[in-house]
């Protein structure tokens, strides 16, 4: 009996991760919920770009560090949330993630994407940029990129969170979150975020701050419900 | 029926197992660094065996007993010494992110690294060198699993002119290179006190006007080299993107005419034109303080 239910386990994930390279996901169940913070966050000090006015222009107000970025009801934004255990690992997707550099600021501050998968780097500013990601695991590189030139098109092939940061500006620092598998959303206004289509099974789901580091929780799906699970960090005000 | 039974739970946990064993983040399983390997420069074979009796008797006090740069001396140093088991290296001939070739890490070892503490390996001999480039290869898993990156093409070097100088000028206006090495090349522009290397220690952009030879060589083809390759670790990046072939040599003659108290073909043809002869003369302005102190 034991193993029957094994063998179904395995049969319906066979099926999964097949149908997820070959055409529209199967339904299944879904995570979803909202990340929150207890206690006071540090207050995020205004980004001085005084050194390079072509950005400075750009801004009414001086934009504010992104290191924590909460919104209302103590919810935190830009949270990589994913599947960390229990889901097989995804061949990249063919569309491109894309980072852009724009206001000597990355947008998006966190980019996440699968490993394998191609990423574009875009400079819409009218000053240089120097990208220099720093991988632990991965390789490490460095590329100018002056306005006007073509994206850089890369890719990282280990799973991994890479902080990035331009040497020219300073004040310029985003990440990227290589997944392994197509499971992860980033949390947006009100810290919510869903990761659905998944296929029933035991799972772990990784929440992942840049500043507070990562928390997990076990979800078991069995069906095509929907749990909702809530992830609190301490927030540190210095 | 068991059969197939028993194929299926086989499938089943091969499929499962892999995924709840691997959690973010974690490192491949299977590369692990190869203790034997050997390094090919010229006609010289490093075997890494003699170069592990090399290395702890020349190098671990500060590179560390597992060449993850942290040996007794590393704390009291200033720009941290290398991290083999990461393998990047500021010298190569290889793009950007790619591995180096072993000339160049023997390179390295014979003309140390100016700015920095580590000497001159040139006392040793050549095969002494080859064997230590073998040796510090078996640090990382990246030599067993990558190869070194092509080696950049390098044109023949045009001849050269003052236009040339001019654009290349052009090309340290146009590529912001100023941002960090100063409109005079003095290494103070207007980022150089924020950069850090990727051990997250304060570093220095070249001065030009040190009248000091760069980290990676004195060649021009050296030079060539430095910012087509960029120097991995630091915040000098590749522009192998954005630089053409023949405007790179461009820049490497203006690069030079900043070399205002090291004498070279370009500075001497630089100042015998009177633009050049005006900007040299008051960029030799001694005793400020980015200055290199010496009184003509």
């Amino acid at each position: 009996m034991h193993t029957k239910q094994f063998l179904i386990a395995g049969v319906a994930l066979l099926a999964a991760s097949s149908m997820a390279i070959a055409g529209p996901k199967p339904a299944g169940g879904t995570v979803s919920g909202k990340v929150t913070y207890e206690g006071t966050p540090a207050k995020m000090k205004p980004i001085d770009m005084s050194k390079e006015p072509s950005c400075a222009k750009m801004y009414t107000t001086p934009p504010l560090a992104q290191n924590v970025e909460t919104g209302a009801g103590n919810s935190l934004e830009d949270v990589v949330v994913y599947i960390s255990a229990g889901a097989p690992d995804e061949p990249a997707p063919s569309t491109a993630a894309v980072f852009t550099q724009k206001g000597c600021r990355y947008i998006p501050h966190v980019l996440a994407f699968q490993v394998n998968q191609e990423f574009k780097i875009v400079n819409e500013d009218q000053t240089s940029h120097n990208i220099h990601p720093l991988p632990k695991l991965n390789r490490e590189w460095n590329k100018s990129q002056p306005p006007g030139t073509p994206p850089i098109t890369e890719k990282y092939d280990k799973a991994e969170f890479i902080p990035v940061k331009c040497n020219v500006h300073p004040w310029m620092h985003g990440n990227f979150a290589v997944m392994k598998n197509s499971h992860y959303a980033i949390t947006g206004d009100g810290g919510a975020f869903t990761l659905a289509n998944l296929p029933p099974g035991k799972y772990t789901v990784t929440a992942w701050q840049e500043s507070y580091g990562d928390q997990s929780q076990d979800v078991t799906i069995s069906g095509s419900e929907t749990k909702t699970i809530t992830f609190t960090f301490k927030a540190k005000p210095y | 029926m068991l059969n197939i039974k028993k194929v299926c739970l086989n499938v089943a946990v091969t499929l499962i197992l892999p995924a709840f064993a691997m959690a973010q983040g974690d490192q491949s399983p299977a590369a692990k660094p190869n203790p034997n390997m050997e390094s090919h420069v010229g006609n010289l074979t490093g075997h890494s065996k003699a170069g592990g009796d090399l290395y702890y008797r020349y190098c671990w006090g500060c590179h560390g007993a597992r060449g993850n740069g942290d040996g007794e001396n590393a704390p009291y140093l200033n720009i941290l010494p290398r991290n083999f088991v990461a393998a990047a290296f500021k010298c190569r001939s290889t793009p950007t992110g790619t591995l180096p070739l072993d000339q160049d890490l023997y390179n390295s070892i014979a003309r140390g690294f100016n700015f920095t503490n580590m000497p001159s390996w040139a006392a040793l001999t050549a095969q002494n060198r080859a064997d230590l480039v073998a040796f510090i290869k078996t640090f990382s898993a990246r030599w067993v699993t990558e190869k070194p990156g092509d080696p950049i093409q390098i044109p023949a070097e045009p001849a050269l002119t003052v236009a040339s100088i001019k654009h290349g000028g052009e090309l340290f206006q146009k590529l912001e290179c100023w941002k960090c090495h100063g409109q005079e090349g003095r290494g103070d522009g207007p980022s150089a006190s924020t950069l850090t290397d990727s051990n997250d220690q304060p570093i220095r952009p070249y001065n030009f006007t040190s009248d000091n030879r760069s980290k990676c060589g004195r060649t021009n083809q050296d030079v060539y080299k430095i910012f087509m390759t960029g120097l991995d670790g630091t915040p000098m990046p590749s522009f192998a993107d954005v630089i053409k072939p023949e405007e790179a040599w461009d820049l490497v003659h203006y690069l030079r005419t900043l070399q205002v108290n090291n004498s070279s073909p370009e500075l001497t043809l630089w100042e015998s034109t009177p633009e050049g002869k005006e900007i040299v003369a008051a960029k030799k302005v001694r005793n400020t303080y980015t200055g290199s102190g010496i009184i003509p």
